[in-house]
């Protein structure tokens, strides 16, 4: 059987991640973890002067398609407003991992999203953000 | 020695493709077992002509229906030798067996300074409802601790078992390191401080022979989905004289002799537990499981299951950078629970299952084990009856194929 949900590119991101590490000191920054499997990530972001997001690091442990997909998302949001960052759509992260995901690995790969809107928020709790990713 | 290509002919599901031309490779059935046509074509029979409400028509039916869901209890009451069958109790699953030793002895046994010893291997199941007790009675908990070859640090058990204990609530074979622990010897120890002991055997049910009478255990507590028979219907076997002093655990049809407006008389053991329409079709299904399971053997499953455990554990030694958690061959279970350094579990258990290969990835009900390993999750492959060394070769092969794709 095929093994396509881990194109090359999903592996490439997951030996050679995108923006890991932390910023200090950041305007905002959000953990969070996944209980189900124990993926845990972390974003710090810097914004500018107009409230662009000038720089992003993230950190954390888990599945290939969890950490591919913080790469993904972190390097998409350079230059974004705080308002851009708070309406990214799922659909399109689900788009830039590009691969066939089931119900259950979707979870997955929305983890840095569910972590980056909930810090862009400045929201205590990320759960407030379920249903409404 | 088991006829396992027969046995595997008896699995309407092993017979399946996961994918076009990929045939399922059971290897969870830890976490629920298959069942047999046997079980299957009992629950169907009974549907299709022996169904009626239980203990209330004087219509045939009805009592034909009584028939059934009463000559299965005394069947399981047979299987772990339980002296008689009014001590089989039926319930949803294992954790609705603990959950109600827990509402209805604990919260009439247990109070302030009162201890309850568990184990740092225990199910979530078999440790949320003690957590809740505690924080409603003041009881406080108290585990022993497993070695780092997941074994009980047995050494540490005189200090924890005190006059304090109340009760020891344990597993029998360890659900993640499929640790055999020395059942008989537990139950001894906490009966020598005056405690009671209660046996989780989710997983020795299915596996081994179970024998509470030579367990002298005071409650033991198993599921039927595990052991080839339904969903929606388990056991809780106790101790007669501590049954019947133990208040009903809910209330209903069916647990009461009279009910005036303002109370009532309890039925009898075993129905004073069971209240409303039991899981009827359920409770056939499993007595027809038991007796699938007894005519077999359940001294040779566990054989052919210490076969294959043993087999398993040299086939993943050669994977490299494969590390099992849990004892050695000789006191496991049929559980095989790694890492992949390299691959986290999640990843594993989807490659392997694109070739048909079904393992469980995660913190498989016990945070608290893994937490202490400082690991978030393994992969586990858990055997039965119907799994062949094949099957094992193929897990094996999954998982170098899993090393080619992580480039590894």
């Amino acid at each position: 059987m095929d093994s396509s949900i881990y194109r090359e590119q999903i592996i490439d991101l997951y030996e050679h991640p995108l923006n890991y590490g932390a910023l200090d000191p950041h305007d905002f920054s959000y953990e969070e973890d996944n209980p189900l499997c124990g993926d845990v990530i972390r974003i710090d972001v810097r914004l500018d002067e107009d409230n662009r997001v000038a720089d992003v690091k993230w950190s954390g442990d888990g599945c290939a398609i969890s950490q591919a997909s913080a790469s993904l998302l972190t390097e998409e949001i350079k230059g974004m407003t705080l308002e851009e960052v708070r309406a990214f759509p799922k659909e399109r992260l689900l788009e830039l991992v590009g691969v066939p995901l089931s119900m259950v690995r979707v979870k997955c790969a929305l983890l840095s999203l569910k972590v980056l809107k909930a810090g862009a928020y400045g929201l205590p709790d990320a759960s407030e953000l379920h249903g409404d990713l | 020695m088991l006829n396992v290509e027969r046995i595997r002919q008896d699995f309407p599901i092993l017979q399946t493709e996961v994918y076009p031309g990929v045939p399922l490779i059971f290897l969870d059935s830890a976490a629920s077992s298959q069942r047999p046509n046997a079980v299957i074509e009992a629950m169907d029979e009974y549907y299709r002509s022996e169904h009626a409400n239980v203990h209330r028509g004087i219509y045939r039916l009805s009592e034909e229906a009584t028939n059934a869901y009463e000559d299965a209890r005394a069947r399981i009451a047979r299987f772990i030798n339980a002296p008689g069958s009014y001590q089989v109790i039926y319930v949803r699953n294992t954790t609705e067996a603990i959950n109600l030793v827990a509402y209805s002895w604990a919260h009439a046994n247990v109070g302030p300074g009162d201890e309850i010893l568990l184990t740092e291997m225990e199910h979530h199941s078999n440790l949320v409802p003690w957590q809740l007790i505690a924080a409603q009675t003041g009881a406080k908990l108290r585990f022993v601790p497993f070695k780092p070859d997941g074994t009980l640090d047995l050494e540490k058990l005189p200090q924890l078992l005190t006059r304090r204990t109340k009760l020891f609530s344990f597993t029998a074979v360890s659900n993640v390191f499929g640790t055999i622990n020395p059942v008989r010897e537990l139950v001894d120890a906490a009966h020598a401080v005056g405690a009671l002991a209660l046996v989780d055997a989710a997983q020795a049910a299915p596996h081994m022979p179970v024998d509470v009478q030579a367990w002298d255990c005071d409650f033991l507590a198993f599921s039927g989905h595990k052991m080839c028979g339904p969903t929606g219907i388990g056991i809780l076997y106790g101790k007669r004289e501590i049954l019947e002093a133990m208040p009903p655990f809910m209330g209903g049809g069916d647990m009461i002799l009279r009910v005036r407006l303002e109370s009532s008389d309890w039925n009898e053991l075993p129905w004073k537990f069971e209240a409303g329409t039991p899981a009827i079709a359920e409770a056939v299904g499993l007595g027809v499981a038991v007796d699938y399971l007894s005519a077999i053997g359940m001294d040779a499953i566990h054989a052919h299951e210490a076969f294959i455990t043993g087999y398993a554990l040299e086939a993943l030694s050669e994977v490299p950078g494969l590390t099992i958690i849990g004892p050695s061959a000789a006191q496991k279970g049929g559980v095989a629970a790694f890492t992949l350094a390299g691959t986290h579990p999640h990843d594993v258990a989807e490659l392997l299952d694109k070739r048909g290969i079904a393992v469980r990835a995660g913190h498989h009900c016990a945070m608290p084990l893994h937490k202490k390993l400082g690991l978030t999750a393994t992969t586990r492959a858990s055997f039965y009856l119907h799994t062949t060394t094949a099957e094992i070769d193929q897990l094996a092969e999954g998982l170098n194929h899993v090393r080619e794709v992580f480039r590894l």
